[in-house]
């Protein structure tokens, strides 16, 4: 599907390489000019304290954000990260404080839902052909609902499981280097970022994500079983937003069921801005985290230098827009 | 080349940012309001009362609020960055006082009084609340209800949750109200429709439907009384009593027309210009009031356009 492959003509690979580098300047660029205009307008910003309440803000969008990510390069859309979040939550709410079992088996239970969920989309993609849109945008609305029947439309709270808040708040960094308190969910962010980045660029399994998103039709022809790495691409994701939704539920310590939706939104935002393209087929997950991260920074940043809530909705529309367009603008020339 | 066209467009962002916060003094205490909402009309009025007693108090006041009630993390989010500003004061309404308590206990740190307002917060880290009595609230609305439906019938509640503060306190008041003081009246059921209007609509349907023999529907908050009249007016239901609480255009036009026999207002102005006064005085290091109650009144058609209670409602 990429206009960009099928126009380079003399080194595709130095013209990629080269495309992705500027992709990463591009976007990292935008977010040093917000970080230093932020730290100039307001003394407040560039403190310890914020900078860590911006990285655990990210925390969350970000994983959604990277699962989000694999989805979008194959070419798909996955609109119930944000409801399979919370589902995966209140799972390991089910699992740790109605049956009381010790905090690996939560853990456990809400990367294997998510991974399930996935499955069940990714299966629905690919075996009953129904378009992903549709598909997810089912699937959404289905969790959103088992969540409040489980949970009886209550926050699961996980006061029976002293650890489990050490999660997304204990800070292991903080422990080996005194004075760096980075939240353990940052970390994870990272581990995650990381790991999906391994993933994509080093496994089959992520060459062929790439390839599905460029033409699924072709990688078929070629013999290739298309469904069968679709669905292990959705299930993967699926995993990734369990570990989000251990994330959010430790940050909070509950699982709030009624939460999660809209938050697909977001963490699609965050994508596009890392100069995803959501036509498939090409896409970066140090770019996503780097979307993430730009809108945390803009959120936080208006926030501190107090302007008013309804301009800090309309900036950060602005942004996304004014993102894209630059992005669309340098493949043109390219 | 692509450099600079970001540059130029981070910098306009930046622009719109900076020209926001010229307006705010340097010298002047600050508080910030961390609300529930802020979309809604019930909690601009409460950013309103805020406002007023800012000027008044030559203060600068902050406010904010997650997009609905759900956005537990967000309202955490706000929360940090607040606290990072470094306010004299904090003004907070907890969607969930267990995920915000790190948060308080690094504000009690720092020195940062809080004041809670709306509902209360599960700790003792506040120093002072400024809230409605909901319970009493509610209970007067039963007995509002006995009144105007002859002391015996059937009644139904449609509330918004059974998770909010306000939503317990509102259907327990009741509820227990009509059991302790008017035994002839009989609670067939109490429905959550989340708040929103057309949930709540078709709630009020389903109740109208299975309830032939009602006299009278209790709507515990703005969206659940504006579904109930709704449903009542869809069903083209006769001599159904409806009750509703909080106001707004739609709820005012309601009684006015007669479709609701009144409704409970809270004084969310006053709950906004209480927390600041609360929050400055705090701040002063003033012994503040552990509970300040904001207050409730019943209006009908006959005392809506009174000074008193017209200065409370809200379109």
């Amino acid at each position: 599907m990429s206009s960009l492959d099928t126009a380079s003509s003399a080194s595709p690979a130095a013209r990629a390489l080269r495309s992705r580098a500027h992709q990463k300047l591009w976007a990292f660029a935008s977010l040093i000019v917000l970080v230093v205009g932020f730290s100039l307008a307001s003394p407040n910003f560039l403190q310890m304290t914020n900078i860590i309440a911006i990285l655990q803000a990210t925390s969350v969008n970000g994983v959604l954000a990277i699962a989000a990510t694999l989805v979008i390069i194959t070419g798909g859309i996955d609109l119930s990260v944000g409801t399979l979040m919370t589902f995966t939550a209140v799972i390991a709410g089910v699992v740790l404080t109605y049956a009381g079992l010790p905090l690996p088996f939560g853990v456990v239970a809400a990367l294997a839902t998510g991974a399930f969920c996935g499955f069940c989309s990714g299966t629905a993609i690919a075996k009953l052909k129904i378009p992903p849109f549709i598909a997810t945008l089912g699937m959404m609305l289905i969790l959103k609902g088992l969540s409040l029947v489980i949970s009886g439309t209550k926050p699961i709270y996980f006061n029976d499981t002293p650890s489990f808040p050490v999660i997304a708040n204990g800070s292991l960094i903080g422990a080996l280097v005194p004075g760096l308190p980075i939240p353990n969910g940052v970390l994870i962010l990272f581990v995650v970022a990381a790991a999906a980045s391994y993933i994509l660029g080093r496994t089959v399994l992520g060459r062929y994500c790439f390839a599905l998103g460029s033409n699924e039709e072709s990688v078929r022809l070629s013999g290739v079983n298309t469904d069968r790495w679709k669905i292990a691409i959705y299930a993967l994701s699926g995993g990734i937003v369990g570990i989000a939704g251990l994330l959010i539920a430790s940050r909070l310590n509950s699982a709030q069921p009624a939460l999660g939706q809209g938050y697909e939104l977001e963490a699609i935002a965050a994508v596009v801005i890392g100069g995803t393209s959501l036509a498939g087929g090409r896409g970066t997950i140090l770019g996503t985290l780097i979307g993430a991260l730009i809108m945390a920074v803009l959120t936080n940043g208006l926030r501190i230098l107090s302007v008013a809530q309804e301009w800090q909705t309309v900036v950060t529309g602005a942004i996304i827009i004014l993102a894209v367009y630059a992005d669309m603008a340098r493949k043109r020339r390219a | 080349m692509f450099t600079r066209r970001t540059t130029l467009g981070a910098l306009g962002a930046l622009a719109l940012t900076t020209t926001g916060s010229v307006a705010f003094a340097q010298d002047a205490m600050s508080v910030a309001l961390i609300s529930k909402g802020f979309q809604h009309q019930f909690w601009q009025a409460v950013k309103a009362g805020a406002d007023q007693a800012a000027q008044e108090l030559g203060v600068e006041v902050t406010f904010e609020g997650p997009d609905n009630e759900t956005m537990v993390d967000r309202q955490i989010d706000m929360l940090s960055a607040a606290l990072a500003r470094n306010p004299d004061a904090i003004g907070f309404a907890a969607l969930d006082s267990q995920a915000a308590i790190p948060l308080l206990r690094q504000a009690q740190d720092a020195s940062i009084p809080i004041i809670a307002f709306d509902s209360g917060v599960d700790s003792d880290i506040p120093v002072s609340t400024a809230a409605t009595d909901n319970l009493a609230a509610a209970a007067l609305a039963a007995d509002k209800m006995a009144e105007l439906i002859g002391g015996e019938g059937q009644v139904a509640v449609v509330a918004h949750d059974q998770t909010s503060r306000t939503g317990i306190d509102r259907v327990d008041g009741f509820v227990n109200r009509m059991a302790e003081a008017h035994p002839n009246i009989e609670i067939v059921t109490v429905q959550y429709g989340g708040g929103d209007q057309l949930q709540s609509t078709e709630l009020t349907k389903s109740i109208l439907a299975g309830n032939p023999e009602l006299d009278g529907i209790f709507g515990a908050n703005e969206g659940s009384a504006i579904g109930v009249v709704n449903g009542v007016r869809e069903m083209n239901a006769q001599n159904i009593t409806v009750i509703g609480f909080d106001s707004g255009t739609q709820q005012k036009e309601a009684i006015r027309s007669g479709l609701m026999a009144g409704a409970i207002t809270q004084n969310p102005v006053g709950i906004g210009y209480e927390t600041v006064r609360a929050a400055v005085a705090a701040a002063k290091g003033e012994t503040v009031e552990p509970v300040i109650d904001t207050g409730f009144y019943w209006y009908d058609a006959t005392n809506m356009e009174e000074p008193e209670i017209a200065a409370v409602l809200y379109d």
